[in-house]
């Protein structure tokens, strides 16, 4: 029996139907991965013997009927700055290249609980700093479907493992739009969710009061199963949220009739390729079909979030950065004298370009004389774009938009110019400083057969409305556009 | 000092709090234990790990915030402290700058009997830092992270005082009243509680302030005393050669007496505060700071007054006793069993404190239990012992915590109250000084004071005074 094409959903019930067992799912994930991954490199840490001894292990539990969770036997890719306990978590930079953590993130944790297999850790852009994948220290990440392309970024070794059929599914973060644009430039699907669902406990934090970590998966199915088992309420995240209920698949079944969709006119009108507004406007169609009512609006602000961004991620990853020091673990530099030569050398032989030049914006934004002029008064934008979220939502059920103005670029265009960069994330960084949930799917090819993502945005704790739209846009889609997923 | 000149002095202080678990994670705080032992991923800052505050230290900052009558901030935050530095694995400290957890308090000092005032301008918590030993052995630094995350609240005053004298009374009413509350056991020479002390001159009558050294290292009131004469003393030969007293840190060493500059204010570090991300707000709602507020232990004020209603004691022997809870402590476990509270108060004002005094111990140390002390005291009441063998026992008790019923039968240190013994040894104390049994005679009643001293001698003072005085009058008639 082979899984190929299968997603995590339909995997798990072949193995509880006894088609197949997790020891021989987890076999041909691996042997995909040494098939694929050599082109794509996705993966920085492929831990097989590990993966053997859970497979074993989750197959006696499935068999003794203690695991009947839909994702076990699953095997998933985990992004490397998410802790696994015994498999190195590099954040794909060279200052933790070594650093193997004592103990499993939350999100992790609640995984392995459920039965899923960690396979391994995929690459990344260091530190989450990025908008491609490129700013990895070990490797370049290539988009599966072009493999001259960027899979976006910072989660592009994770949407890059899953759009080639090495695993069906893999855990991302999103900051920015870490988790969306890169699903939108791999024809995956990814779901960034409200702020506080999933527990950031060993997340390891580039912009502490922005960062979650959400699913990517093949489809809206996968995604809304993989998050109902990794969210939870966490008392080892202070700012994890306790939610009524944390029932992500019931929507699964729900549709759009009746629903109020806007769509923010600005995110139409300057910067956005035709083809990616074009998807949008298909996207809309779909919805509007199926009896949701939509409708442009106008949404203030956009201009501002950027900036308020990269102040706001800056500052704290200025301070979350300061512990990766040489003192303690990861990369010290071989030759110093003394102590403040070991700080500046381990760090400036440990970081790359990136996350320096975040570290130092950071550091400026928060020193004496130029906190109230930079760091509070991107606090008061992020608070006012909150609002202007509340007044949206006031009016609509969901927000649709594209996830990024274009398709993948090509490899090496945009580190040349790190504004640009920044640019490509103006769709999705709204969403993160208001602390809301999105979801991102696949709606279109371009000319060039390069995957359009569109993503819909909810309240906070509105998850399930998104989920429905998405679930409804994804059927709509299948009967006429089908994603090949073994491209490579 | 002269006398044109005031010296005018703020202190900020670190108190320990005396939580069993960390702040910000489920580690001890015992102190010993070898090193890295009270530690995990939180309080070693490993990456991924977030803090959890304890909720406890909050209730002691309350509380200590509710004794110095401060305003509570009903809307609290943490805030990120950014220095690089090896005793911090996070490389920075969490601790509270924009909104500490209490403002605006202020107590009442004393001294000479003058009472006074002074201003408490916030108290907020934040963590401690783990600790650095450099190896010159082996020419490394090694780092305990064992008190990495212990708590600590920093009360910082207004500068309210004017001499050591003031800064000394502060302090102790800082002790006092955390000492009562339970929130810390203040230990100066332990660390547990620390001070760094601002001080700045100018002459009397002007209005502005002059600039301000801040003074680090300070491990006793006697050096801080010290340090505050000897900076005075500096800051005015600056200023009456017409130089300027710069801005700086200054570190008492005090072994030399005299302090060091560490860094002026030109070197003053960037700690790029902003509020921690990982910890949300603390909202404190009114019910429960009236919840701390109830469940408030008895400070000393409240103590003293009942110590005179319910022992009738007298206020002088109830502020004495008052002044460390230690004492207070000792007494009331001691009365509550052999209810002779007056003995117990003679014993601990006069006998006790010789003895932490010429043992130069804290009241804090004091180690033997109440039970054995009120057995000594029923002993003395009821006329097993006479108070010169008590006090040779209490010794015993003090050092060793023995049982002094075991320790006076073992030792033959019961008073001797056969009386055929006792007029044996006087007839021949009578004989052997014919010369104070004349002048007794003659009238000079005093006299009879040495006979009973030496029959006490001779007794190897197992007698009681009382009867042999008796028994003397009666043989001299």
């Amino acid at each position: 029996m082979s899984i190929k094409n299968k997603t995590a959903v339909e995997i798990s019930k072949m193995i509880k139907d006894r088609q197949i067992s997790a020891v021989e799912v987890l076999e041909q994930t691996i042997q995909q991965i040494k098939e694929k991954d050599e082109k794509v490199k996705g993966f920085i840490t492929v831990d097989e013997d590990e993966a053997r001894k859970q497979a074993q292990i989750i197959q006696k539990g499935i068999e003794k009927g203690e695991l009947t969770g839909p994702l076990a036997g699953v095997p998933i890719a985990i992004k490397d700055n998410i802790d696994t306990k015994g498999i190195k978590t590099t954040c794909a930079s060279k200052i933790l290249y070594n650093f193997v953590p004592t103990f499993d993130a939350t999100a992790v944790k609640n995984l392995k609980e459920a039965g899923a297999i960690i396979v391994g850790k995929t690459n990344m852009d260091e530190f989450a700093m990025g908008s491609t994948s490129e700013t990895s220290a070990f490797a370049t990440t290539r988009n599966p479907w072009d493999l001259t392309k960027v899979p976006g970024g910072s989660s592009g070794g994770t949407c890059a493992v899953v759009a080639s059929g090495q695993v069906s599914c893999g855990l991302g973060s999103d900051t920015g739009g870490s988790i969306r644009q890169p699903s939108s430039y791999c024809g995956v699907t990814g779901i960034k969710p409200t702020y506080g669902t999933v527990s950031r406990y060993g997340l390891i934090a580039y912009g502490s009061s922005l960062d979650q970590i959400g699913p990517v998966a093949r489809n809206v199915a996968d995604c809304a199963t993989i998050l109902e088992t990794i969210s939870s309420y966490d008392r080892f995240d202070s700012t994890s949220m306790k939610r009524d209920k944390y029932d992500f698949t019931s929507a699964l079944d729900k549709d759009v009739k009746g629903m109020r969709i806007g769509i923010p006119k600005e995110y139409l009108e300057k910067g956005i390729d035709d083809e990616v507004k074009e998807a949008v406007l298909k996207a809309a169609q779909i919805m509007k079909d199926k009896g949701a009512k939509v409708e442009e609006f106008s949404l203030d602000l956009v201009d501002y979030a950027i900036p308020a961004y990269y102040i706001i991620a800056c500052a704290e990853a200025s301070s979350n950065l300061a512990r990766f020091d040489g003192v303690k673990y990861g990369y010290r530099s071989k030759e110093y004298e003394g102590l403040h030569e070991m700080y500046k050398k381990s760090r400036s032989e440990g970081f790359g370009d990136e996350v320096k030049r975040r570290i130092m914006l950071g550091s400026f934004v928060l020193s004496s004389g130029y906190y109230d002029a930079y760091y509070l008064k991107a606090l008061k934008v992020k608070r006012l774009i909150k609002e202007a979220y509340d007044k949206a939502f006031e009016k609509y059920d969901l927000i649709l938009g594209p996830v990024a103005p274009t398709t993948a670029p090509t490899i090496g265009e945009s580190l040349k110019d790190p504004l640009k960069m920044y640019l490509s994330d103006i769709y999705t960084i709204s969403v993160n400083l208001a602390g809301l949930p999105a979801i991102s799917l696949p709606c279109a090819l371009d000319k060039n057969k390069m995957p359009i993502g569109v993503q819909f945005i909810a309240n906070c704790f509105e998850e399930n409305k998104m989920i429905a739209a998405g679930q409804t846009l994804e059927k709509e889609l299948a009967e006429n556009f089908v994603l090949d997923f073994s491209l490579v | 000092m002269s006398r044109e000149y005031e010296t005018v002095i703020g202190l900020e202080v670190h108190v320990e709090l005396a939580t069993k678990t960390k702040i910000f994670c489920g580690c001890k705080t015992d102190f010993g234990g070898a090193p890295n032992t009270h530690t995990c991923p939180i309080c070693t800052g490993m990456p991924g790990a977030l803090p959890i505050l304890n909720k406890k230290v909050v209730e002691y900052a309350m509380a200590v915030g509710i004794a110095t009558n401060c305003e509570i901030t009903k809307y609290s935050k943490f805030d990120r402290k950014n220095y690089f530095y090896p005793d911090n694995p996070q490389n920075y400290q969490i601790s509270q700058l924009y909104l500490p957890i209490c403002r605006n308090g202020k107590v009442e000092i004393e001294v000479g009997g003058v009472k006074k005032e002074i201003g408490i301008h916030e108290i907020h918590m934040e963590e401690d830092a783990g600790k650095l030993v450099h190896d010159e052995w082996e020419d490394v630094s090694i780092v305990d992270y064992n008190r990495s995350g212990v708590p600590l609240i920093e009360i910082v005053s207004e500068p309210d005082m004017r001499s050591a004298d003031e800064v000394i009374a502060y302090l102790e009413k800082l002790r006092q009243t955390i000492q009562y509350l339970g929130a810390s056991d203040c230990k100066l020479n332990e660390g547990s509680m620390r001070a760094d002390v601002n001080i700045s001159v100018r002459k009397i009558g002007q209005k502005e302030f002059g600039t301000r050294t801040e003074m680090k290292n300070l491990n006793s009131f006697k050096a801080i005393s010290h340090a505050i004469e000897g900076e005075t003393e500096r800051q005015i030969e600056l200023l009456e050669m017409n130089r300027e007293v710069i801005q700086e840190t200054r570190r008492w060493d005090d072994n030399k007496e005299s302090s060091k500059s560490m860094r002026s204010k030109e070197d003053a570090k960037d700690y790029r505060y902003f509020p921690d991300p990982d910890l949300p707000p603390i909202c404190i709602p009114d019910e429960w700071i009236q919840k701390v507020k109830d469940n408030q232990p008895e400070l000393r004020e409240e103590k003293l007054e009942r110590y005179k209603k319910d022992y009738d004691i007298s206020e002088y022997d109830a502020s004495l006793i008052t002044e460390s809870k230690h004492l207070a402590d000792l007494f009331e476990e001691t009365t509550a069993i052999c209810n002779k509270p007056k003995r117990v108060v003679n014993f601990i004002l006069g006998e006790l404190l010789r003895l932490l005094k010429e043992k130069e111990m804290d009241d804090s140390d004091i180690s033997f239990s109440p039970e054995n002390f009120a057995k000594l005291i029923e002993l003395v009441d009821s006329g097993v012992v006479n108070s010169t063998v008590s006090k040779q026992v209490f010794g015993e008790i003090f050092e060793n915590n023995v049982d002094p019923e075991v320790y006076i039968k073992e030792n033959n240190l019961m008073v001797v109250n056969d009386d055929g013994e006792l007029e044996k040894v006087i007839e021949e104390v009578i004989s052997a000084n014919p010369k104070s049994v004349e002048d007794y005679k003659a009238g000079k009643k005093k006299a009879i004071g040495f006979l009973v001293g030496q029959t006490m001698k001779a007794m190897q003072g197992k007698a009681n005074p009382g009867k042999v005085n008796q028994i003397l009058t009666e043989k001299l008639q």
